[in-house]
């Protein structure tokens, strides 16, 4: 039942073959045995659960049901969810209850889906491992040592040890597709302005969009059907006509271009990873598609680019928190001004203060212009990169990760050296483009490897569709990791 | 361009963040790297591109003037450090 | 030496909208603490801004009044800064492209109209209060008006005295109010000033360096703090200081201005565009619709009441010193009968400007809550166009009209104050007191003019005042020279 996709859960609980309450209870006791090798939840609230779980299963009893009615599904920390302590993987919000829910939540909660807990993510989504969270690295389910990327590393361990059947994250440089690379599961990143940012704490807002985790590209395509909704409280919520994002997943391959960057199979990429890679394009020839040479060549640009726009944003999304309405408010201050930087420097962690520094620094006075505006010129250019890729072909494909996943502590000290570990998922945030990552192979340590899909705006269905017929065709999305084995 | 210790120390005090003058030298030091990084933008010639601010080229949507929100404050207080008959209290504000 | 004074306003507007420029939360004024400030308002983690159609709107007239270009896209950037009062850390203001850009507004100078041009006139959002009083040494905050939706209206440094710039205020302060995009309310805050002063020698083009008055709530205190701070400024420079550019606040107590806390980067506020909210587009059939919403505006009335209905200029700058005392004026006009219109409207307006005006002001009501209403104050004058009333009389019928004792007609009739017009009734009481005052008939007939006068007294002092003055002395004449 554990390893059930989200269509035969949902069968199983339309055919009452188990209740919500017990689907439940099933993840929450493995939570408690296997929650400390990986330390995927920060917050997990079994009475919460199990209440929901119950309603569920009134829901269910009166035949009042869609498909993730009664599912269990874990939420990276970084949404509001009314009554839940809300972290954001931070010392500031560490004992915050949020008073109101977030979009997304609502819409999982009006699904009847089950709030199984809050994920551990990197501090206010800043990191690419998952170890700039106040509770701690969330640790590799296919080896303890290793990260899980990030920032939704909670998120993406908890699928890959099984110890939700799904789960959310957010993604602003990659938050979504590169945890799920290092965890060998599917993640996808839509198209910004789908999935309603309200209720989600900020980071990056310009580049922030929520987005599913799951173990195949069909139990993505159920999660996207609740989260991608209108939302009047977003000004960047994008009206869109309904879109069921199953209903391509079985259409043929053939006549698929897929566009390769050569950008993206340069120097810096690992021989394991490349060779993944190489050997899932090749299995997408053989289901049809064809090929062709796209070049991306402002994308070089785009960790720079993003590295000013993504602090400068979140210098000032991140000025609300100052001890005075919510959240921490240190001790000992001699004035305002002391209880301030007193709060904000032991709130804070070292890399959410230096992205502040770093943000703060290129809006100040005379530096605007080199720094912001040409970040923001240079992505227009790579936007325009991929609206003439996008003549040639129908999606784009990649490594999600130049390498596989890292030791714990290998990076910490060289934040150049983890910023480069976005290089290739950047580039689709600052376009706004939709994103995926799939399981596609291994490293020599066994560890899995991640194949990038970056697809045209609102081209979501069909890029399902690209990542189930490879799913269909091949086993890398369903081997298990040792912990959700165990 | 770069980065002095006392550019770290003003910074820092634009955002109200506390540091003390090893953590400046360390922060230099770190923010050195990512500024060396950054610079790689100022070989592009973007002369006549338009900045991009947002992932879509579209315009502000509006809502009706109309009152849609009561009154929660007791419960927007029940996660705040310090209030008292309603209002948040601060160290004393002088002007 | 001689000096010139250049003074500039910032005036912050409150926008009369329901509800707040980024949230659903009202904006109605004197809630308890914290009751209005919803999860937008206190800036709780995760919320976001949604505009406000109406704040635009209320922009948009602002602009077409004041005849300048309304930017068909502005943005919304944010000004970064730290302050309790502040809960985002960052306040929405549009910086680079405003909505309004230009204009004008026409001031009465020293007799002389005078042109004070504008800047630009941009959207915001109101911070919150701090309260200093003693929480334990601490201060209160109260989040209620953050959000109000506020438009920032700047002026040139076009003013010379601190008289002009009252002049300017006011007019300001008349227009927002006429075009019902601000409720004016000074005590209430909605409409306050900031004041950068500066002063130059006479014939210079340069400008000297300013300091900028924060926050004059009324317009005593604008006209003070200038002229405190330009005396200052005026007594540094002479005893060879020099003027660096500063916040002040002005202390009403003691009428002087004085430095302002600020920090040293107070001035370094990272403005970017805000990258929750998008550009703001207005169209030309939103344009065009507004347009069509406008009021008719202080200048177009006053033109049409000199051309159309012969007022004189200065009848006219009263009557449109705001949209209330001119409604009122048509209303009044429109229910008064007989006379012709030019001299219908010259009584009307003559009654509003003066006896009108001192008993409101008197009582110290509004003309919105005046207790003589426009068809009530048009029976009044009715009956002095028809003669009924001398314009003593008329006088106490007003008295009874503003304490409620029913309409004209029926206080004449109530306080029988009708006033005697039938020949015949007088002329009765012509012969009476001709026939009781032999003495002075003969002093009359004898060529004293005095005692003429002394008989017509005797005949109004007869009829109780009510007799026609007019036909008093035709009938007695009359009756007199044909003796």
């Amino acid at each position: 039942m554990i390893e059930s996709s989200l269509k035969t859960l949902s069968r199983s609980l339309a055919e009452k073959k188990i209740s919500s309450v017990e689907l439940t209870r099933a993840y929450l006791d493995r939570i408690d045995a296997h929650n400390a090798e990986v330390n995927a939840y920060i917050t997990v609230d079994a009475e919460a659960s199990l209440a929901q779980a119950k309603a569920a299963d009134v829901r269910i009893s009166k035949g009042d049901t869609g498909p993730l009615t009664g599912i269990p599904v874990a939420h990276k920390d970084i949404w509001c969810a009314k009554g839940w302590r809300t972290t954001c993987g931070s010392r500031m919000l560490e004992n915050f209850r949020a008073p109101y829910d977030a979009h997304v939540i609502e819409r999982f909660n009006d699904a009847g889906a089950v709030i199984l807990g809050k994920t551990n993510m990197d501090e206010f989504a800043m990191g690419s491992s998952n170890e700039t969270s106040w509770f701690g690295a969330a640790k590799n389910p296919w080896d303890p040592t290793r990260v899980t990327g990030g920032s939704s590393g909670g998120s993406a361990a908890a699928v890959a040890a099984a110890l939700a059947p799904a789960a959310t994250g957010t993604d602003t440089g990659g938050s979504i597709r590169q945890p799920a690379a290092l965890c060998g599961i599917s993640g996808l990143k839509p198209t910004y302005g789908l999935v309603s940012r309200y209720g989600m704490i900020a980071f990056a807002s310009s580049l922030d969009q929520g987005g599913p985790l799951a173990r195949s590209a069909e139990d993505l395509a159920l999660l996207l059907d609740v989260m991608v909704s209108f939302d009047e409280r977003d000004s960047t919520s994008l009206k869109r006509p309904e879109e069921d994002y199953s209903r391509l997943l079985d259409a043929p391959l053939s006549g698929l271009r897929i566009g390769l960057p050569k950008e993206y199979f340069g120097e810096g990429i690992s021989s394991d990873v490349r060779a993944a890679i190489e050997a899932a394009i090749d299995e997408y020839r053989k289901l049809g598609a064809s090929t062709v040479e796209v070049g991306l060549p402002a994308s070089e640009l785009s960790v720079p680019a993003y590295y000013v726009i993504a602090p400068a944003e979140a210098s000032s999304n991140l000025s609300r928190f100052d001890g005075v309405r919510y959240g921490f408010r240190a001790e000992g201050y001699s004035d305002l001004l002391d209880m301030y930087c007193k709060t904000r420097a032991q709130g804070f962690g070292a890399e959410v203060k230096r992205r502040i520094l770093i943000g703060t620094y290129v809006l100040s006075h005379g530096y605007y212009d080199a720094y912001y505006l040409q970040a923001q010129r240079i992505r227009r250019l790579i936007a325009r990169d991929f609206a003439q890729a996008f003549e040639q072909c129908d999606v784009i494909m990649g490594p999600t990760s130049p390498s596989t996943a890292f030791g714990i502590g290998a990076r910490v000290s060289d934040p150049v050296q983890m910023y480069l570990s976005d290089i290739f998922t950047i580039a689709a945030n600052l376009a706004g483009l939709p994103g995926m990552s799939i399981p596609c192979g291994t490293d020599g340590a066994g560890l899995p490897v991640g194949l990038q899909i970056i697809g045209n705006y609102f081209s979501e269905a069909r890029m399902l569709n690209v990542a189930h017929l490879y799913q269909k065709q091949t086993d890398w999305h369903a081997r298990k990791s040792p912990v959700a084995a165990s | 361009m770069s980065l002095s210790l006392d550019d770290v120390k003003r910074v820092a005090m634009l955002a109200r963040i506390e540091v003390t003058d090893a953590e400046s030298a360390q922060i230099l030091d770190q923010l050195g790297g990512v500024f060396g990084l950054i610079e790689k933008m100022q070989a592009v010639d973007t002369t006549g591109i338009e900045p991009m601010a947002h992932a879509q080229d579209l315009v502000a949507r509006l809502r009706p003037d109309a009152v849609t929100e009561s009154d929660q404050h007791d419960l927007f207080q029940s996660v705040a450090p310090a209030v008292e008959d309603g209002l948040y209290l601060v160290p004393r504000v002088i002007e | 030496m001689d000096w010139e004074i250049v003074i500039g306003l910032e005036t912050h507007a409150q926008l009369s909208t329901r509800s707040k420029i980024f949230s659903g939360a009202s904006t109605a004024f004197g809630a308890p603490p914290n009751t209005q400030a919803c999860a937008v308002d206190i800036a709780l983690p995760g919320v976001l801004p949604v505009l406000n159609i109406g704040a635009v709107d209320k922009a948009i007239r602002f602009g077409i009044a004041v005849g300048a270009n309304i930017n068909r896209r502005s943005v919304f950037a944010r000004k970064n800064y730290f302050y309790p009062d502040l809960p985002k850390g960052y306040q929405i203001s549009q910086y680079e492209i405003p909505v309004v850009e230009g204009g004008q507004v026409t001031i009465q100078a020293g007799g002389a109209e005078k042109i004070i041009h504008l800047t630009r006139a941009h959207l915001e959002e109101d911070a919150g209060k701090s309260l200093h009083e003693d929480f334990h040494g601490m201060t209160g905050i109260d989040l209620n008006r953050a959000g109000t939706p506020l438009l920032e209206i700047v002026s040139e440094p076009d003013m010379r005295s601190a008289e002009e710039a009252v002049e300017y205020a006011k007019a300001l302060h008349a227009l927002v109010r006429w075009i019902d995009i601000c409720d004016g309310s000074m005590q209430e805050g909605s409409f306050r000033c900031d004041a950068n002063v500066s002063v130059r020698k006479k014939g210079s083009d340069q400008l000297g360096t300013r300091r900028e008055i924060k926050n004059l709530n009324s317009f005593r205190f604008l006209q003070q703090a200038i002229e405190y701070e330009a005396g200052w400024q005026i007594e540094q420079l002479e005893d060879g200081q020099q003027i660096q550019q500063a916040t002040v606040l002005f202390d009403p107590d003691s009428g002087q201005t004085r430095l302002m806390r600020t920090k040293e980067d107070a001035h370094d506020y990272r403005y970017f565009p805000d990258p929750d909210l998008l550009p703001l587009e207005i169209d030309d059939a939103w344009l065009e619709r507004t347009r069509e919403a406008m009021p008719e505006l202080p200048a177009a009335r006053s033109h049409r009441y000199q051309t159309e209905l012969g007022l004189s200029g200065q009848d006219t700058v009263l009557l449109v010193s705001d949209r209330d005392t001119a409604d009122f004026f048509e209303a009044t006009l429109a229910e008064v009968a007989g006379g012709d219109r030019p001299a219908a409207a010259k009584l009307t307006a003559n009654w509003i400007n003066g006896e009108l005006a001192a008993a409101l002001n008197r009582a110290e009501v509004e003309l919105a809550a005046c207790p003589v209403s426009a068809p009530a104050l048009a029976g009044l004058i009715s009956r002095v166009i028809d003669k009924t009333l001398s314009s003593k009389l008329a006088k106490d019928v007003f008295d009874g009209l503003w304490k409620g004792e029913g309409s004209a007609d029926e206080i004449i009739d109530r306080r029988g104050l009708r006033q005697i017009s039938d020949s015949g009734a007088i002329e009765k009481l012509v012969d009476e007191v001709i026939a009781a005052n032999e003495r002075q008939v003969a002093d009359y007939l004898g060529g004293k003019q005095k005692a003429f006068n002394s008989l017509v007294g005797q005949i109004m002092k007869a009829s109780k005042g009510k007799a026609n003055p007019a036909q008093v002395n035709e009938i007695l004449k009359q009756k007199l020279d044909s003796r």
